[in-house]
């Protein structure tokens, strides 16, 4: 009589063999891991969680003294703090999920070792950590909002604004998809993760965040049009199209731009997931 | 009983030295043969064994290889086997931690791995909120732990402490806790790692205990690794003996400690014998302690020339020590591990070992040697074959005190006075 298993363990698994339901069944881990992470990420500080808020604030002080002051690079009008906080709180968010999720088998090599569960857990974990103190940055957002639009200056939110929930989950997706390709890699060659700390640097600058996007209009570098270049980069069309909604600043990026980057960040999202889920096997042998 | 567990030809290699940058070539190698020339992996076919004692040339060794059995449900297996056998590279394919690279293993069950105790604990979080990490790592719902939180706590006797932070428990306490949480998992195949050394002897009693109920009462199938052959033996039902790799045994388990023990006649230092320079025996009868008394009972290493000593020998004896025609405990006492000076046998009183008994004591109303540090060997035979053998299992100094009462004390050369002290009296004519 032929055995019934519900397993079978075996050397290699198929290219698209990915394991939803498992995760799934995983659900409260994921919740428990994330409460960990917020419980203890400010455990035996003074301060706690205000650091939350006072690293974007230092951060947009020191842009405005060197942007906005030294450079004079203009913001289209917008209150400085208001059009830097806005980036700063988007960028921020973007970089810890993707500096926590490139680093998920490197951190995680002890727990890895010695237990199984689905190790994407880790890396979702670290995007829906994120998201808490990401939330309390916005509220600093809005109550700097406020206390702008109390006092009468010119900041108009219009109906793009609604796309928030939106570009925030693109957000997430694009940094967790970039961030576990590069975890991937970081098993076997650490090369990746210093070059990676490296290209975060760069990509900020490439991200209207210091600047607004109008400014790079009608400019060429090298025969090739730097506005549609820098719509290339999957997150700007996210970053200028919440400054739009939510300042009025400069003009909707399009439809077509975002559908790009919502097409890319599902693309990075399969491509990781596929790369990640085959690392997985075996990354407990050359980590 | 329905087979749980089937392990078929199941092998892993694993690369030596460093991994990356140095054998790119043999990476790129194994690719250009693998999937351009679709040829077989030129470095699977090394057929190294796997023994840590001796350098190779080969990049590659198999930590395991060629494993094949079947675990029946209810079956209690212990995996014995030197460091290095393959044991927990077994239990890590077994968990899904790691996948073999050659095999099948077919599993019919939800599998609860115990690599290590406590793995995930916070230390700034409290016990309780650890224990719902804990299990969530290993697989448990939230409501499953919930219902079972009061066991939980109890079992770990940590009650008092549970509103505490871990970092502030000590290690034994963690261990607890965090065999608590597994051991409430409920899995159909409970894996074990040896990590039960850390805690203590009461603490190990009840962990075997709760693992011999979920086998026995509730069916569950248990994988064991230890080398602590006492826990073993108490738990398991059938056994497998890993040797570099491959399978060197699988039985009863009384069979697989023989046969392991038989081959491994240096066994692993013993915590109850510090001084032991070399065991070795098959196992049917384990010395378990050495105690020197003095008249009044007290441990003591240093006695006086002539005082009484006490030899106290704690054994555990197997069954098959009850039905052997001859067996004895004996007690060498050397000089320099080399030189006899004296021979105490129980072979002069009885025939047989008293197997109903876990200790013997030698009694020596006069300890008449000379002045020296001497060496005490245990041993034990069954049927005139080792059983077990401890040389140097514990040091007896002696000393001279004015036996005589003559306030005098012998030289202390050793060649001109022996290593036997004679009672006697001198008179002149």
């Amino acid at each position: 009589m032929e055995e019934k298993y519900s397993s079978i363990i075996t050397p290699r698994n198929k290219l698209f063999e990915v394991n939803f339901k498992e995760i799934w069944d995983y659900r409260d881990l994921l919740l428990l891991f994330v409460k960990r992470d917020i419980v203890t990420s400010y455990k035996q500080t003074i301060l706690g969680p205000l650091w939350w808020i006072i690293q974007p604030s230092m951060t947009v002080i020191i842009y405005m003294v060197v942007f906005g002051g030294i450079a004079g690079i203009p913001t289209d009008g917008i209150p400085k703090p208001l059009f830097y906080l806005s980036g700063v709180c988007l960028w921020q968010y973007f970089s810890d999920c993707l500096n926590k999720t490139s680093n998920t088998f490197v951190t995680n090599s002890g727990i890895f070792g010695k237990v199984y569960f689905p190790r994407l857990i880790m890396p979702l974990e670290a995007v829906i950590s994120n998201l808490v103190r990401f939330g309390i940055q916005v509220g600093l957002f809005v109550v700097v909002y406020v206390f702008y639009a109390i006092s009468g200056t010119n900041v108009s939110p219009n109906g793009y604004l609604l796309l928030f929930p939106l570009l925030v989950m693109m957000l997430a997706g694009l940094a967790l998809g970039f961030g576990i390709i590069i975890s991937s890699m970081t098993t076997k060659y650490r090369d990746f993760q210093v070059l990676f700390s490296f290209i975060v640097t760069l990509w900020m600058y490439a991200t209207p965040i210091v600047y607004p996007l109008s400014q790079v209009k009608g400019k060429v570098l090298g025969g090739i049009d730097l506005y549609s270049l820098m719509l290339l980069n999957p997150v700007t069309p996210l970053f200028e199209t919440f400054k739009h909604g939510a300042l009025g600043e400069g003009e909707f990026v399009g439809w077509g731009w975002l559908a790009y980057s919502f097409a890319f960040m599902v693309v990075i999202l399969v491509f990781g997931v596929l790369i990640f889920n085959k690392v997985q096997r075996n990354f407990m042998d050359t980590v | 009983m329905p087979t749980v567990l089937e392990f078929n030809n199941v092998s892993k290699l694993y690369h030596l030295g460093k991994v990356n940058t140095q054998y790119f070539s043999d990476e790129f190698s194994r690719w250009w043969t693998t999937k351009v020339r679709r040829k077989e992996d030129p470095f699977l076919k090394i057929d190294e064994t796997n023994d840590c004692s001796h350098k190779s040339e080969s990049h590659y060794i198999w930590a395991l290889k060629d494993i094949n059995f079947k675990v029946e449900q209810g079956d209690v297996v212990g995996i014995i086997g030197k460091n290095g056998a393959g044991k927990s590279t077994l239990l890590k394919i077994l968990s899904k931690i790691t996948s073999p690279t050659t095999g099948t293993i077919k599993v019919n069950g939800r599998i609860g791995s115990l690599l290590e105790v406590g793995t995930g604990f916070h230390p700034d979080m409290t016990g309780r909120e650890n224990i719902f990490l804990n299990g969530a790592i290993l697989g448990m719902r939230r409501q499953e732990i919930a219902k079972k939180l009061d066991e939980i706590v109890d079992f770990s006797g940590c009650e008092r402490f549970i509103d505490t932070p871990v970092k502030r428990y000590s290690s034994g306490m963690k261990t607890r806790l965090g065999f608590a949480v597994a051991a409430h998992l409920d899995p159909e195949i409970l894996v074990v790692d040896e990590v039960l050394a850390v805690g203590d002897i009461e603490f190990r009693k009840k962990a075997i205990d709760k693992m011999r109920e979920l086998s026995q009462t509730e069916g569950r199938t248990v994988l064991f690794v230890s080398h602590n052959m006492t826990s073993i033996k108490k738990l398991c039902k059938s056994g497998i003996v890993l040797k570099n790799g491959r399978m060197d045994y699988i039985g009863n388990i009384d069979g697989a400690i023989d046969h392991y023990l038989m081959k491994n006649p240096v066994l692993e230092s013993d915590a109850a014998f510090p001084y032991a320079t070399k065991r070795r025996g098959n196992g049917a009868l384990r010395f378990q302690y050495i105690r020197l008394l003095s008249k009044n009972g007290l441990e003591r290493s240093v006695f006086e020339v002539g005082e009484e000593c006490v030899i106290e020998v704690g054994f555990e004896a197997t069954d098959a020590l009850k039905v052997c025609k001859e067996s004895r405990i004996t007690i060498s006492i050397t000089y320099s591990s080399q030189q006899a000076v004296a021979w105490l046998s129980s072979s002069l009183f009885v025939d047989r070992i008293d197997s109903n008994s876990t200790t013997i004591r030698f009694r020596i109303p006069k300890l008449m040697l000379t002045e020296g540090i001497y060496n005490v060997k245990l041993y034990a035979s069954m049927n005139s074959e080792s059983a077990d053998e401890i040389f140097d299992a514990a040091q007896l100094e002696v000393i001279y005190h004015d036996y005589l009462g003559t306030g005098k004390a012998p030289p202390k050369d050793v060649t001109s006075v022996g290593h036997t002290f004679l009672d006697y009296a001198v008179s002149w004519k």
